[in-house]
């Protein structure tokens, strides 16, 4: 028995060696499954493992909070706050920032670190240098990548405007910190590291120039095991409300935080979505291919029984095929994917900061994905192997009988009429194996649906550009004061040089409640007639505040369950949290945030303490720019700028890469989906009707018109697959769309006809290319032999 | 000897190269058929008769050699000509029938009508092997002969100028297998086809107007049969 069995490997062998191409295009399916579960639950868990040892090690708190002015005392009152573990009380201060080399100014954050220890919670990763001394002005660290942007070391200084003073800064250190993993500047969507920076003082030195001397205006907390988040931020806020306390807030709307959850929310889609398409793929390709195998083998698999091999060694002989081919594509998937995982977390380190990058490559992402994948192969090998072993030897030793064909309903007769008997013959094939025809069709459909999903990304964007950039945010540069400025500020503002037009707006945190559903966001005051920050309803029509009541994004307003003419409490934060009630008077489109409108004469009626501007936007002559930014940052009211051009630069730049990387790395998938279905299809055919095409070839019939035998079959299965590609590729977009929408942005759901167009293209082209190889073959169709052997 | 000479052929050989083994399958044969004639070749398996029948049909080419149809020589023909020279005056008839499955009787035969020049219509093909009947089965629903039968049809269906056929009735019982002899003589007597019929049975050949003895790749003998039988006259 044991030289009998390996007798048979040797057959397993050289069948192999003869099927390897389609062997291979299996293969490199089950890779793609196995290579995507690595690649999104590796990287899945290796951003999750390097963001908790890194919150852990160093201190990232828990609730956040700030106040306008609240005296040290108040800090040790929350410190005995239950469910308290530590707090950090400090100052925050916004600065705007003149970098040599650049004309613009930059936007700085400044924070207050212990004078004489490290901070308890929020604590620096010192990358180079040491920290500022107590005793020195104007000594600081300054963000470690802000630093390589501009070449600043350990020594080298900056100006900026602090509160109103003109400081240069020294710079002792470069550091991270678990706050700023993911750090935007104001009015950024994306991080710009030459625009912004976050700089860490001692204590001692930013009080006294913010003049906030035993007091702080920003509070971390982090809590013991077990304890509730929403006392405690309760508690907070009672305690924070008489000093501006303007209410805390958790994790989740921490943006650095709340980024990385957007980010690993997709990853985890991915893995749930993607693998499984190629799990299904690699299961039909197996059972069309071994079908096939078994079909031809039938008079050996009789032979072999009638020679007294059991039916287990026959079954085992070709699940050892399906296991070489399953195994070989695990080994390339694992390959692929811990390198496309480790790029892919190494793109990750570059776009945010971390210290340091825990791989998490543990054994049972391996496991997982070699077992599904080697289970769906052999799921797929089942019912082939299963008619292989049933089969009684007498009958496997005869041929086949022919297979049978059936006459069609009125509608197929009066087609095949229509067309000539070499078309007739393709249809009826296709008919005739109405199942491996639809998994066919499913198949290269899915190649498609990938790709529309990858393509669709870059139309939603483009329209996520022009309805924030040219639609609503129009302005040049929006100039935001702190703190918030008399209505003189603005005329001020407006009498710089090269400033065209001006816009202010008022911005004022609020609590917004509609019966029991409540949200903490930012109401923004506009003025009439818009010209510049417009707002948008919901068909993307520029619209004007009312004069009066509440103006809410769609996302808003279903957070607080709120439609037209709901009354909405508003809580108002910065002002002793006193209440005003306002209608809802328009519901509005919003991709970024959580925002609310009024107009701002009404906000300012409801502000105990009167009209106030928070900052103005303008259209600046840009023949004057250096002029206007040298202004700008001489003007002690104003603390930071956002530049529009700029930051959609960043904005495009960073997506553009990722879209280019992400759109490559689908082409490529759904490429190997194509390749792998057409091919083996187009092969399977091409075996099954060898007879056929040979008959045809001596008949008379040219080799091109024996192609087009299989070139209609094949290219009624690719054209099927495009519109169903298309629909799914629809509703996954639609899913992605879904699975984006959280409350720092929304993407639009917009999918070109480019989309549809071009994965349409790319899955035909590769279609084409591996039907052209197997077309080749008929060339090669031996028309004696075949005609003087029996099927 | 009146009859018009189809085709001409002269020292025909082909030599197969299969791994390092030469295989001598022709090695000078030369004959000639004669329109309207049936000729019959007999020889024992491996004398190189459906080597000879190959080349003649346009199915394979020759090491060396001539072959003459109608004055033509087509043993230089590349294989656009070749697949021509097939498509319209050309019948074969192979052992397993090899109809197309997917495809009735009438389409079947229809496969050829549809690229012919002078074609008959698929239901007088069909009629003239006796299978008016049975014209819209498919090959899975008809029996051996009945099988072979469509594949004659579809043979002659183009009103081919030659109708070559290896061992037609090799797959099939005596009963079944004069069947299929009736419709070739058939098609000989009403059309005047010239055929080449390639058989182990020996007795065939008292259907035939000649008899090409082959051996080791050459044609031994030839015979012209004077008293030729009805198929049904044959003893099997």
């Amino acid at each position: 028995m044991v030289t009998l069995m390996k007798t048979l490997n040797i057959k397993l062998l050289r069948d192999f060696k003869r099927l390897w191409p389609q062997a291979l295009a299996i293969s490199l399916v089950v890779a793609c499954g196995v290579a995507t579960l690595i690649l999104s639950v590796g990287t899945y868990r290796s951003l999750e493992e390097t963001r908790r040892t890194y919150y852990e090690r160093y201190g990232f708190a828990s609730i956040f909070a700030t106040a306008t002015r609240a005296p040290s005392s108040i800090s040790r009152k929350i410190g005995r706050i239950p469910g308290v573990m530590s707090f950090e009380a400090r100052v925050v201060e916004p600065a705007l920032l003149d970098i040599p080399g650049m004309i613009e100014p930059a936007a700085g954050q400044v924070i207050s670190i212990p004078d004489r220890k490290a901070p308890t919670l929020n604590r620096l990763y010192l990358q180079a240098g040491r920290l500022p001394d107590p005793d020195k002005r104007n000594e600081v660290v300054v963000s470690a990548n802000f630093a390589r942007e501009h070449g600043f070391q350990s020594g080298s200084t900056f100006a900026g405007t602090l509160a109103g003073r003109r400081i240069t800064f020294q710079i002792t250190g470069l550091a991270l910190s678990p706050e700023f993993i993911y750090a935007t500047g104001p009015g950024d969507l994306v991080p710009d590291n030459r625009r912004f920076a976050v700089i860490w003082m001692r204590q001692k030195q930013l009080s006294a120039l913010t003049d906030l001397d035993g007091a702080f205006n920003s509070i971390s907390v982090s809590l013991l095991p077990g304890a509730s988040q929403e006392a405690v931020i309760d508690a907070l806020d009672k305690n924070l409300a008489p000093y501006g306390g303007t209410g805390a807030y958790g994790r989740k709307d921490q943006i650095s935080h709340a980024f990385l959850d957007s980010e690993l929310q997709q990853l985890s889609a991915m893995a749930r979505v993607i693998p499984p398409i190629f799990l299904f793929v690699s299961a039909f390709l197996v059972n069309m291919v071994l079908s096939r195998l078994i079909a031809l083998e039938r008079e050996q698999i009789g032979l072999l029984k009638a020679l007294g091999y059991g039916r287990w060694t026959i079954a085992s002989h070709y699940m050892k095929l399906v296991l070489v081919i399953a195994i070989i594509g695990v080994v390339i998937g694992f390959g692929a994917g811990t390198w496309l995982g480790n790029g892919l977390t190494v793109l990750y380190a570059d776009f945010f900061n971390f210290p340091f990058l825990i791989f998490q490559r543990n054994v049972d992402v391996y496991l997982l994905a070699a077992g599904v994948s080697v289970a769906a192969a052999a799921l797929g090998g089942l019912r082939s192997v299963h008619s292989a072993i049933r089969l009684p030897a007498a009958a496997a030793m005869r041929p086949a009988a022919p297979p049978l064909y059936r006459r069609e309903s009125s509608v197929g007769r009066f087609f095949s009429t229509m067309v000539s008997q070499l078309t007739v013959m393709s249809f009826r094939h296709l008919v005739r194996w109405p199942l491996r025809s639809g998994f066919a069709i499913l198949g290269s459909s899915l190649a498609v649906a990938l790709l529309v999903t990858a393509m669709f990304t870059s139309g939603s964007v483009d329209s996520l550009i022009d309805t924030i950039y040219f639609r609503t945010e129009r302005q040049d540069a929006g100039i935001i004061f702190n703190p918030a400025q008399s209505t003189s500020a603005v005329f001020a503002a407006r009498q710089l040089p090269g400033v065209l037009s001006a816009e202010p707006y008022r911005t004022m945190k609020v609590e917004l409640s509609n019966g029991h559903f409540n949200r903490r966001l930012v109401i923004i005051g506009k003025p009439k007639n818009m010209r510049l920050s417009r707002i948008l309803n919901l068909d993307l029509v520029p619209v004007n505040l009312p004069p009066s009541g509440l103006v809410l994004s769609q996302r808003v307003a279903q957070q607080l369950n709120a439609k037209r003419g709901d009354v909405i409490t508003i809580k108002l934060l910065e002002e002793g949290w006193h209440e005003a009630r306002v209608p809802v008077v328009d519901i509005i489109q919003s991709y970024l945030g959580l925002n609310a409108y009024m107009d701002i004469t009404a906000l300012d009626r409801i502000s105990r303490i009167g009209p106030r501007r928070s900052g103005i936007n303008v259209e600046l002559d840009s023949a004057k720019l250096e002029e206007i930014y040298s202004a700008i940052k001489s003007l002690p009211a104003v603390t930071s700028i956002t530049l529009q051009a700029s930051s959609l630069k960043k904005f495009r730049e960073t997506v553009e890469k990722n879209i280019s990387i992400m759109t490559t790395v689908y082409v490529v998938l759904a490429v190997i989906i194509a390749f792998g279905v057409v091919y083996n299809s187009a092969r399977v055919q091409l075996s099954e009707r060898a007879r056929e095409l040979a008959s045809l070839r001596v008949l008379g019939f040219t080799r091109n018109e024996v192609s087009m035998v299989l070139v209609v079959e094949l290219a009624v299965v690719a054209l099927l697959a495009q519109p169903l590609g298309w629909l799914l590729g629809y509703g996954f977009s639609w899913a992605v769309i879904r699975g984006f929408q959280n409350d720092l942005f929304r993407l639009p759901f917009v999918v070109e006809t480019s989309a549809y167009g071009w994965s349409s293209i790319t899955v035909l082209s590769a279609s084409i290319f591996s039907s052209l190889i197997v077309l080749a073959r008929v060339r090669h169709l031996d028309m004696v032999r075949v005609l003087k052997t029996k099927e | 000897m009146g009859a018009k000479v189809v085709f001409k052929i002269e020292n025909l050989t082909k030599t197969y190269h299969t791994g390092d083994v030469d295989i001598h399958a022709l090695h000078g044969a030369s004959a000639t058929l004669y329109e309207d004639e049936i000729t019959v070749m007999l020889g024992p398996s491996g004398s190189g008769k459906s080597t000879f029948l190959n080349i003649i049909g346009g199915l394979d080419t020759a090491t060396s050699g001539q072959v003459l149809f109608k004055n033509t020589d087509i043993s230089h023909a590349d294989e656009y000509e070749l697949t021509r020279f097939r498509r319209h005056h050309v019948g074969f008839v192979f052992q397993f029938y090899n109809l197309i499955p997917s495809l009735t009787a009438r389409e079947n035969v229809s496969l050829v009508t549809e690229i012919s020049i002078n074609p008959f219509s698929p239901e007088d093909a069909l009629s003239m092997v006796g299978l008016e009947d049975r014209m819209d089965h498919f090959p899975a629903q008809l029996s051996g002969g009945e099988q072979q039968r469509v594949a004659i049809a579809r043979a002659i269906a183009k009103n081919p100028a030659v109708l070559l056929c290896d061992e037609p009735t090799g797959a099939l019982d005596s009963k079944t297998g004069r069947l299929v002899l009736e419709a070739l003589t058939r098609i000989n007597d009403d059309l005047g086809t010239t055929i080449a019929i390639i058989s182990h049975n020996a007795s065939i050949q008292q259907l035939a107007h000649r008899t090409f003895y082959f051996a080791d790749g050459e044609i031994i003998r030839e015979e012209i049969n004077d008293r030729r039988l009805a198929p049904a006259e044959i003893e099997w």
